[in-house]
């Protein structure tokens, strides 16, 4: 099974680019928690821990051919979308929401596991289906209903976040796939009609956040005080920073969920617009280079697999990167290889993974 | 081995990946643009909010002046004081933290809440007090479980703190909290709500040079609005200190003397105003205020009978009684029909129409002169003498010795006493004067009021030949480069000259009341310093009838209608030096309970050994 040119051919730089990355992130936590008690184990070693977990979750998805995925796809998406039931049953609940199932003494987020799943399932899907003007709305149904389904059960959770990028993953890859003019009209029309209606539907702390994001000021120090404090930290990091471990919005803990969601303002303000600038280069490069993987790959499944990794990493980055510029909404959506977190880090390695893989197997047949 | 065919087979694929690539680093430039704005654009603005996130400006009180006494012994001093307070910002559940801080401190009742609602109107980010000087024990306790106690602080204040305890509290006066009618005034534009004002008496008079002024430091706070660091921006300036004509020792002296009785006691510099003395009593501790008083303990005060916030040197207005009399003889004197050795018959009484006028002593002195008069205090004589007067010498003659007007002492709330003449009861009454009311303003009773400074003042006068000094209190005041910043010099009121012979008649009188044997004073008379006195006894209410003094005795007499108790005297008789005056209110008769005091004062107040007193006086003491 294994095989020499597993090394040879296997992307160096591209999972350079993604330690460099982790290595900033990582730095950027030690920055963010140092005001923190000793006494527990530090965030960034805990962040040390799981980068380490994920490499090996890239070597070990590396070793396999991508292939065999094919025939596994739609039975493993299949067992999340049960998972994602089970979650509403016997999940466990905190902070009103209810996200953690409990499997063999180990605790799983099936929302994050099925960002995975449904690039499978619909890579598959896409690279069986093919028509050459586009998909029609009638066409559209299936998937359409592959993605609604988890979507659906993940904003009962209720995660917003997560269901927006499923959504918006599945989305890239239909677009990818080609969809006909009128049925992205009928789309975008029925969206915004569902938005409006939508809104009724919407738990109160999401009114909330949305009304805040329009107008941070009507609550500064509630719903609004994380937006106004993550600008204040952006903002005053000017051109070249306050210097590593200077910031005062962070170090000073005005700053929530600075070493989370919030890690790129800690980031922002310590390093100035120039390190923004470098970091925003090296995020923009691992997007466009999973594309070019999705480009080069040896097959459909594997064009649409990377298509759906670039995709997943893309809408993290620009969801995440927009909340905390002030550009997009307050929605919990962490910042790979950037804020701390175990599901986030194994999520994107598995996608790192898997793009690694379409890429070095491009030659083979 | 694959499903389906190769993704190159798909035409316009190649496109679609051009277009999206243009996509992806189109969103990306629009975020690059959106750092720049902020970051570029917007950075001086989001630097003055992070900056106001962290940084507090927080006033520094500065020490007040301290005072001190003629000799420089330290009368009023600062502290520094742990005082609880409470970030409101901070708190979530106050009903716990109160909960928690009575349980560690363990105390109970402590009016928390009270505070809390009374601040509400305060910055929330501004430290409530909450409880006031807490011991250093309690500090401790505080500090060592301030993790459990968030929102919590100490802060150190300077407190005003009294060596002598009560001892002259009433000159001291006390401070407050400035409140929200003294905030509207002009006056007060610099004070920030919370901070401590003097309120009466010389904190009040002197607030402006005592105040100092406040320093100023910068914090850096964290979001849960603990310190950092600080960095102290302008150093608190402690305010200028006040030296008093008071001579602690003898006011001491005068205290004890005086005891647990009511009234005041006056020490004077005769021939400067300088007051060594000033004594009212009961008085109050201004330690209570300077931690601010609670309500209960301000009602025990206010509702005492003996008025202990009462400055009675001041406010106090009594009956002159017979200490009135040097008044009246001179006026008689200035008659010219009315000589020191004009002799009246004292049969105990006189009759005046239907009234009948007595004498204290039933059955009469017998043949009067001046000196015999003013020796034994025979109300007969100076019955015939006033008449011979007329009320309105006798009152040109008082208001020559400062009375029925201010002193101007530079306290508030002075009272002018009363001079009564034919002018003011017409105005007063619109009746017109009887002679009835000259016999009884001859012996200081009727309408007469005075107060003790101006009893003291009197005497001075009339110790050092006629002249009225302003009474002072504060020698000087010397800034913080030790530099005398303002000084007092004596300042004459007014000025009599007195014929010589009339005067000394009077002096030898007033000499007689204390060294001569069946002087009222006789009993209080000192070996080491020859002192001149007039003893005076004031009725509170009409002079009782032959048989109900039969009936009572004096301790018998309920307390509020027990007369006062006067001495008026100066020391020594050869070269005045100090003016006294003491008012005992309801203490019953001068002689046996004022005199005494003034006794002790001139006791303390010259060597044992007359010729250590002249070196005293001359050097200047």
């Amino acid at each position: 099974m294994f095989d020499r040119r597993l090394i040879t051919h296997f992307n160096w730089p591209y999972l350079l680019l993604i330690l460099m990355i982790s290595a900033i992130g990582i730095a950027n936590l030690f920055s963010a928690t140092s005001s923190w008690s000793t006494a527990v184990q530090p965030v960034y070693l805990k962040q040390l821990y799981w980068l380490g977990l994920g490499l090996l979750i890239v070597a070990m998805i590396c070793v396999f051919d991508y292939r065999h995925l094919e025939y596994l796809s739609f039975p493993l998406y299949g067992c999340n979308l049960l998972l994602l039931i089970l979650v509403l049953i016997i999940g466990r609940t905190s902070m009103g929401a209810t996200r953690w199932i409990s499997l063999a003494g180990i605790s799983v987020q099936p929302s994050e596991l099925m960002k995975i799943m449904i690039i499978l399932a619909l890579a598959r899907y896409f690279s069986e289906k093919e028509h050459l003007r586009g998909f029609s709305l009638r066409e559209l149904i299936i998937p359409g209903l592959m993605l609604g389904v988890p979507a659906l059960l993940i904003m009962k959770q209720p995660d917003l976040g997560t269901a927006l990028l499923v959504l918006c993953i599945g989305g890239t890859m239909a677009l990818f796939a080609g969809v006909q003019r009128s049925a992205i009209a009928f789309l975008t029309l029925s969206g915004l009609a569902s938005v409006c209606g939508g809104w009724f539907l919407l738990h109160d702390y999401q009114k909330q956040r949305i009304l805040t994001f329009l107008n941070p000021e009507r609550d500064p120090l509630g719903a609004g005080y994380h937006i106004i404090q993550s600008k204040i930290a952006v903002g005053s990091g000017g051109f070249s920073g306050l210097g590593f471990m200077k910031g005062t919005q962070s170090q000073l803990s005005f700053l929530p969920e600075r070493h989370t969601d919030f890690a790129f303002s800690v980031f922002a303000e310590e390093w100035g617009l120039t390190g923004c600038l470098l970091l925003l280069a090296l995020y923009c490069l691992i997007v466009v280079w999973g594309m070019h993987i999705a480009l080069r790959a040896n097959d459909r499944f594997g064009m649409y697999l990377a298509i759906g990794v670039s995709a997943m990493l893309f809408w993290h980055i620009v969801v995440n990167l927009g909340m905390v510029i002030g550009l997009l909404p307050v929605v919990g959506v962490p910042l790979p290889l950037f804020s701390y977190g175990g599901t986030s880090m194994v999520t994107t390695m598995i996608g790192v993974g898997v793009l690694i893989n379409v890429g070095m197997r491009r030659f083979m047949f | 081995m694959s499903l389906n065919p190769s993704p190159d087979e798909t035409p316009g694929l190649r496109r679609r990946f051009i277009i999206s690539s243009l996509i992806v680093a189109g969103i990306f430039f629009i975020l690059a643009l959106r750092l720049w704005y902020l970051q570029i654009l917007g950075v001086d603005h989001y630097r003055a909010l992070s900056e106001r996130n962290r940084i507090r400006y927080v006033a520094i009180d500065a020490p007040r002046g301290t005072i001190f006494d003629r000799h420089g012994a330290l009368l009023v001093d600062n502290r520094p004081a742990f005082t609880v307070s409470v970030l409101r910002q901070e708190i979530d559940d106050r009903e716990q933290l109160f909960h928690s801080l009575e349980k560690l401190l363990e105390i109970d009742d402590e009016q928390f809440e009270e505070r809390w609602q009374a601040g509400q109107g305060l910055p929330r980010y501004r430290p409530l007090p909450l409880l006031e000087d807490i011991g250093r024990q309690a500090m401790e306790k505080i500090q060592e479980n301030s993790v459990d106690l968030p929102g919590i602080l100490v802060e150190v204040k300077p407190f005003r703190s009294y060596p002598h305890g009560d001892m002259a509290a009433h000159l001291f006066g006390y401070l407050g909290e400035v409140d929200e009618e003294e905030l509207r005034q002009t006056e007060f534009t610099s004070y920030r709500s919370g901070e401590m004002v003097g309120k009466t008496a010389l904190e009040r008079m002197f607030e402006e040079r005592l105040r100092g002024t406040s320093g100023q430091k910068r914090i850096e706070v964290n979001v849960r609005g603990r310190e950092l660091r600080q960095v102290t921006t302008r150093n608190p300036l402690p305010g200028q200190r006040l030296y008093l004509t008071i001579d602690i020792g003898l006011q001491k002296v005068a205290e004890e003397a005086l005891g647990t009785n009511a009234g005041a006691v006056v020490a004077l510099d005769v021939n400067s105003g300088e007051v060594l003395a000033f004594v009212s009593r009961p008085t109050f501790d201004p330690a209570l205020f300077a931690r601010g008083i609670s309500g209960d303990e301000w009602r025990d005060l206010i509702d005492n009978p003996q008025h202990p916030m009462t400055n009675k040197v001041l406010r106090g207005q009594y009956p002159p009684g017979s200490t009135f009399k040097m008044v009246v003889a001179l006026a008689a004197l200035e008659t010219g029909s009315v000589t020191p050795s004009t002799k009246f018959q004292c049969d105990g009484r006189i009759k005046l129409g239907s009234y009948e006028f007595r004498c204290w002593k039933k059955n009469g002195h017998g043949s009067v002169d001046l000196h015999k008069a003013i020796k034994e205090s025979c109300d007969v004589w100076f019955y015939r003498a006033g008449l011979e007067a007329g009320i309105d010498r006798i009152a040109s003659a008082a208001q020559r010795f400062g009375l029925g007007e201010s002193t101007g002492f530079p306290f508030g709330g002075e009272r002018s006493g009363l001079i009564p003449t034919r002018e003011w009861k017409k105005k007063r009454f619109g009746t017109s004067w009887y002679d009835g009311e000259t016999v009884n303003t001859s012996i200081g009773q009727g309408f007469v009021l005075t107060t003790p400074l101006q009893l003291a003042t009197m005497t001075a006068a009339l110790a050092n030949g006629g002249t009225v000094w302003r009474p002072q209190i504060v020698q000087k005041t010397v800034n913080l480069e030790g530099e005398t910043d303002w000084i007092f010099k004596p300042e004459k009121l007014m000025q009599t000259a007195w014929p010589a012979e009339s005067l000394q008649a009077v002096q030898k009188g007033m000499e007689a009341v204390v060294n001569d044997v069946g002087g009222t004073a006789w009993r209080s008379r000192l070996k080491n310093v020859r002192f001149a006195g007039k003893t005076g006894t004031a009725q509170v209410v009409r002079r009782k009838s032959d048989e109900e003094e039969k009936l009572q005795k004096d301790d018998e007499i309920p307390y509020q209608y027990r007369d006062h108790a006067l001495f008026v005297s100066y020391a020594p008789t050869d070269n005045p030096q100090i003016a006294v005056a003491v008012v005992v209110e309801h203490g019953g008769h001068g002689s046996s309970v004022a005199a005494p005091i003034a006794s002790a004062i001139f006791e303390a107040y010259f060597p044992a050994v007359k010729s250590d007193a002249q070196q005293k006086i001359a050097s200047g003491d």
